[in-house]
């Protein structure tokens, strides 16, 4: 996946660079206070869409980015191509109307199936349906960028304090409070909008006081998504349309929305005037760390109001990830020795394959070890990280300074890389485990985002977008052969000891923090500190993988711990079984392979990819090892059906609940454990 | 009959917590389910309603066979619940509040509106724009049976009405629920309280550990103290 977020993108009438240059003046300030205020309209389009929808159907919208961006080319298209039709107004306003078409479908089709399964699967879902559209819009409107015509009767500069303010930008800044009134009026005098703010506070009730929630339910994602579409397509006399506006705009939601805190409408407008003046005057006052100050703001709001400005406090916590009906077992002698005889079959790889596929499979071997840590984190925790990538990603730097810039021996490097992605999860973590699912799940990503800011931004220390080059192995473990050993070797033990850790006395406290956090506490076991001390170990395990992989590919760039990187993570851990110990190793091998391969097939890998993420969560939500127990689990109860048949609680089809169409993953499991 | 519930069980998850529960109410009657805490009464009502996942058995509503629905279509029908812990949207005012419950008038059944409740409960009419997080315990308890009033329902579920009410507001939640039997609602109550039953209820059934042991008038269970003692005394 090539792109990755960044908070603005270049603005064609923005103050202008040959502003920037000027003495920064009192009436520059104020341009640039007025800027910041227009961008901030769009901005809160976007992010009230994604509050509203998550309030009433706790969905954290992952494709909101998705729908903004669609918003922005179907909009093109329509005043573009249409525009004798339509007219310029006309042709946003349905531009709006048609992508809230699309995300009703979406809901029908989708979220309908998913409403009652963890949130992990939630956001992942809605992430694979985002890269489906990345490659759909390309297909549709090709790879270039598009540039929209301008509103009819904005297209001047008024002129305030001598410097020129764009027109269409004073129309924004009185947009934003429109829509905020507007807003305020549909859910505080119609019927309807009492009922999506009963739905917020208690949906069960409203459903026992006979309304229909499956149609409140669409009604919302559709109102939520016209506002991503109307925001996306009121940028197109500002910006260029591109297919790269998703995941910039997604990112700088989630932190809006993070902010103001979700589920809450004035909050999203707040925070929206908030984080575009960071961004507006970050750029003038901070040049050196602009993007990442508005991460440092959210993650400074959050430590005082771990619910956002205006948001509320999380009702119970829904049924974390990693919970499991079929109790965990350590290995059998047999399965031990099946083990160590695969390790050893792996070993032979060299004398029976070429240096390409050695250097797959030391890659593979390197994401194996990756995915075990997020899954000790996610699984065995139940702390669902959205930006597990900044540990191997700093690992990754942590063995590329060492090598370029102290000179250090490859081993020196290997051991002491590490320690930076170590030293990150020890801080983030530190801010991370005091909050729970969604907000969790959010704040790991703008963690990420930040250590991503800080290898893209600054230049003189990690190269930038260029990266830091010839992070090469020592000499003894220069070829595929020996480096696959080594890579296969470093991944094995991690692998085991984070085995052995979940089923030691630590792992079984961490569980029981999973399973409940209040039940844990009573009986004295300190959650917090257990979560921390969780979280620097996955930490740890993926900075060894992020400096085995920099000396793998011989570089380190900020890619590495970008938000792909991160769901690529998430995405083998699903794969391979979320309630299951080996679902993760498993999990990496496969989809590390089909990657490569299916990259090697086909342009369109972003939507087949996609499309996979999408049919694991509503179809296969078990993953293989998880499907593979059911098979197993299922062939013994048959077998020893002649005596025990009755052992199990009645397993007869039963009535669904109310409204939303029951998930296959609710539903929990009744095969006996043995 | 009004509603007929036969052999219904259900399921937390692996736990089975009702077994083979019979439960018959005709029209405009007043029918008090009796057990101690933990009996299986809320799960009897939200097994009705559709609230709980795993049900078996067979549940009607006049005459008509509501198990499989989903629970806004079984409210639809005329069959309101009002859940134990009141579940007031804290966030609405009693306007609101009411507004959420109301669904189109039905034949056969009274028809409500805010106007007639505030006469019902005068409390709420004195609060109409207050926020329901802001009123106590006693006043909730009104709103929340008012509020599934609004749906016009033909018979009401109330879950344990006069739990922790203070003693006066306990009697005129008793005068309330009369007064909505004189309009020719049937009723069903949980309670523990049976002397508070007593005042309001025609007949009565013993739930205990999930299976009913007494079904019989009123009169019945008083004549009857050894099963009073048995599933009902503390």
């Amino acid at each position: 996946m090539s792109s990755v977020a960044q908070p603005s993108e270049p603005r064609r009438n923005d103050a202008g660079p040959d502003q920037n240059q000027r003495v920064a003046s009192v009436e520059f300030f104020v341009v640039q206070f007025l800027t910041g205020l227009a961008s901030a309209a769009s901005l809160f389009l976007v992010a009230s869409g994604l509050s509203i929808i998550f309030g009433v159907t706790r969905i954290v919208n992952f494709a909101h980015g998705a729908f903004y961006m669609l918003g922005a080319y179907v909009a093109y298209t329509l005043t573009d191509r249409f525009e004798g039709f339509f007219g310029f107004w006309g042709g946003i306003v349905v531009a709006a109307l048609v992508v809230a078409a699309v995300g009703a479908l979406l809901e029908i089709v989708l979220l309908r199936r998913i409403y009652r399964a963890p949130e992990l699967f939630q956001l992942l879902a809605t992430f694979g349906v985002t890269l489906m559209v990345q490659d759909l819009v390309v297909m549709i409107w090709g790879p270039e960028d598009l540039v929209g015509p301008r509103a009819p009767g904005l297209r001047g500069a008024v002129d305030i304090l001598g410097l020129a303010v764009p027109t269409y930008d004073l129309f924004l800044i009185v947009l934003g409070p429109l829509v905020l009134g507007g807003l305020w009026i549909l859910f505080h005098r119609t019927r309807w909008g009492v009922l999506v703010r009963a739905a917020t506070q208690d949906r069960d009730m409203v459903a026992a006081l006979g309304v229909n929630q499956t149609w409140l339910f669409t009604s919302v994602f559709a109102l939520g998504i016209f506002l991503a579409g109307l925001g996306g397509a009121l940028q197109i006399p500002r910006n260029a349309v591109t297919h790269l506006m998703d995941l910039s705009i997604i990112v700088e939601v989630f932190v809006v929305v993070v902010i103001g805190g979700l589920g809450s409408v004035l909050g999203a407008f707040i925070a929206a005037v908030l984080v575009s003046e960071l961004n507006a005057f970050g750029i003038l006052i901070f040049p050196k760390i602009s993007i990442v100050l508005v991460f440092l703001v959210m993650a400074c709001v959050l430590i005082v109001r771990p619910w956002g400005l205006l948001g509320r406090a999380e009702g119970p916590a829904r049924q974390p990830a990693g919970l499991s009906i079929r109790p965990w077992r350590p290995m059998s002698q047999n399965q031990r020795l099946i083990m160590l005889a695969v390790v050893v079959a792996a070993g032979f790889a060299p004398f029976v394959t070429g240096d390409y596929a050695l250097t797959v499979l030391a890659e593979i071997a390197v994401f194996a070890l990756f995915a075990a840590s997020l899954h000790f984190l996610m699984t065995v925790g139940g702390l669902a990280s959205f930006g597990h990538a900044a540990y191997f990603g700093l690992g990754a730097y942590g063995a590329a300074f060492a090598t370029t810039m102290f000179g250090m021996p490859m081993i020196g490097s290997l051991l002491l890389g590490p320690l930076l992605g170590v030293a990150g999860a020890i801080l983030f973590g530190w801010f991370c485990v005091r909050l729970s699912g969604v907000y969790f799940a959010m704040l790991t990503l703008a963690f990420a985002q930040i250590a991503w800011s800080i290898a893209f931004q600054w230049v003189e220390v990690t190269g930038g977008d260029n990266g830091i080059l010839g992070v090469w192995p020592a000499s003894w473990a220069s070829s595929p052969a020996t480096f696959y050993w080594l890579a296969l070797a470093v991944s094995v033990i991690g692998i085991v000891a984070l085995r052995v850790l979940v089923f030691s006395p630590f792992g079984y406290a961490l569980r029981a923090t999973r399973d409940s956090a209040l039940r844990s506490e009573a009986i004295g076991i300190d959650r917090s500190r257990v979560q921390w001390a969780a979280f620097v170990i996955a930490g740890t395990f993926a900075g060894i993988a992020g400096a085995l992989f920099a000396f793998l590919k011989g570089s380190v760039f900020p890619d590495n711990l970008a938000i792909p990187m991160s769901v690529d993570g998430l995405v083998m851990v699903l794969l391979g079984g979320i309630e299951t110990v080996s679902g993760a190793v498993v999990g990496a091998i496969v989809y590390k392979a089909l990657a490569i391969w299916l990259v090697s097939q086909t342009d369109l890998s972003k939507l087949v990819l996609g499309a996979i993420i999408v049919l694991l969560v509503v179809a296969f939500p078990k993953g293989i090892v998880g499907f593979a127990e059911d098979l197993l689990a299922r062939r013994r109860t048959r077998a020893d059906d002649g005596g025990s048949a009755a052992r199990t609680a009645p397993a007869k089809a039963t009535a669904p609940t109310s409204g939303s169409g029951a998930a296959p993953i609710a539903a929990p499991k009744m095969e006996a454990a043995r | 009959m009004k509603l007929e519930v036969h052999q219904l069980n259900s399921f937390y998850g692996p736990a089975h917590i009702l077994f083979d529960v019979d439960i018959n109410v005709g029209p405009g009657e007043v029918v008090a389910l009796l057990g101690r805490n933990g009996a299986g009464k809320s799960t009897t009502f939200r097994s009705i309603v559709g609230l709980v996942a795993r049900r078996e058995g067979r549940i009607l509503f006049e005459g008509e066979d509501i198990t499989a629905r989903p629970t806004h279509e079984i409210v639809r029908r005329g069959l309101g619940y009002v859940p134990e812990d009141r579940r007031i949207f804290t966030e609405l005012t009693v306007e609101e509040n009411l507004m959420v419950g109301e669904q189109p008038e039905r034949t056969g059944a009274p028809r409500w509106t805010p106007e007639k409740l505030y006469t019902l409960f005068p409390n709420l009419g004195e609060m109409r724009g207050r926020l329901g997080g802001r009123m106590s315990g006693g006043e909730q308890q009104m709103l929340t049976i008012a509020r599934t009033l609004m749906g016009n329902p033909s018979l009401v579920l109330l879950d344990e009405p006069s739990e922790g009410l203070a003693p006066k507001i306990v009697e005129e939640m008793a005068n309330a629920i009369l007064a909505m039997k004189n309009e020719g609602l049937s009723i069903v109550l949980s309670e523990q309280n049976l002397h508070f039953a007593r005042l309001i209820s025609d007949r009565a059934y013993i739930i205990e550990s999930g299976r009913i042991r007494f079904g019989g008038t009123i009169r019945e269970l008083e004549e009857s103290p050894d099963i009073r003692d048995a599933y009902l005394a503390v």
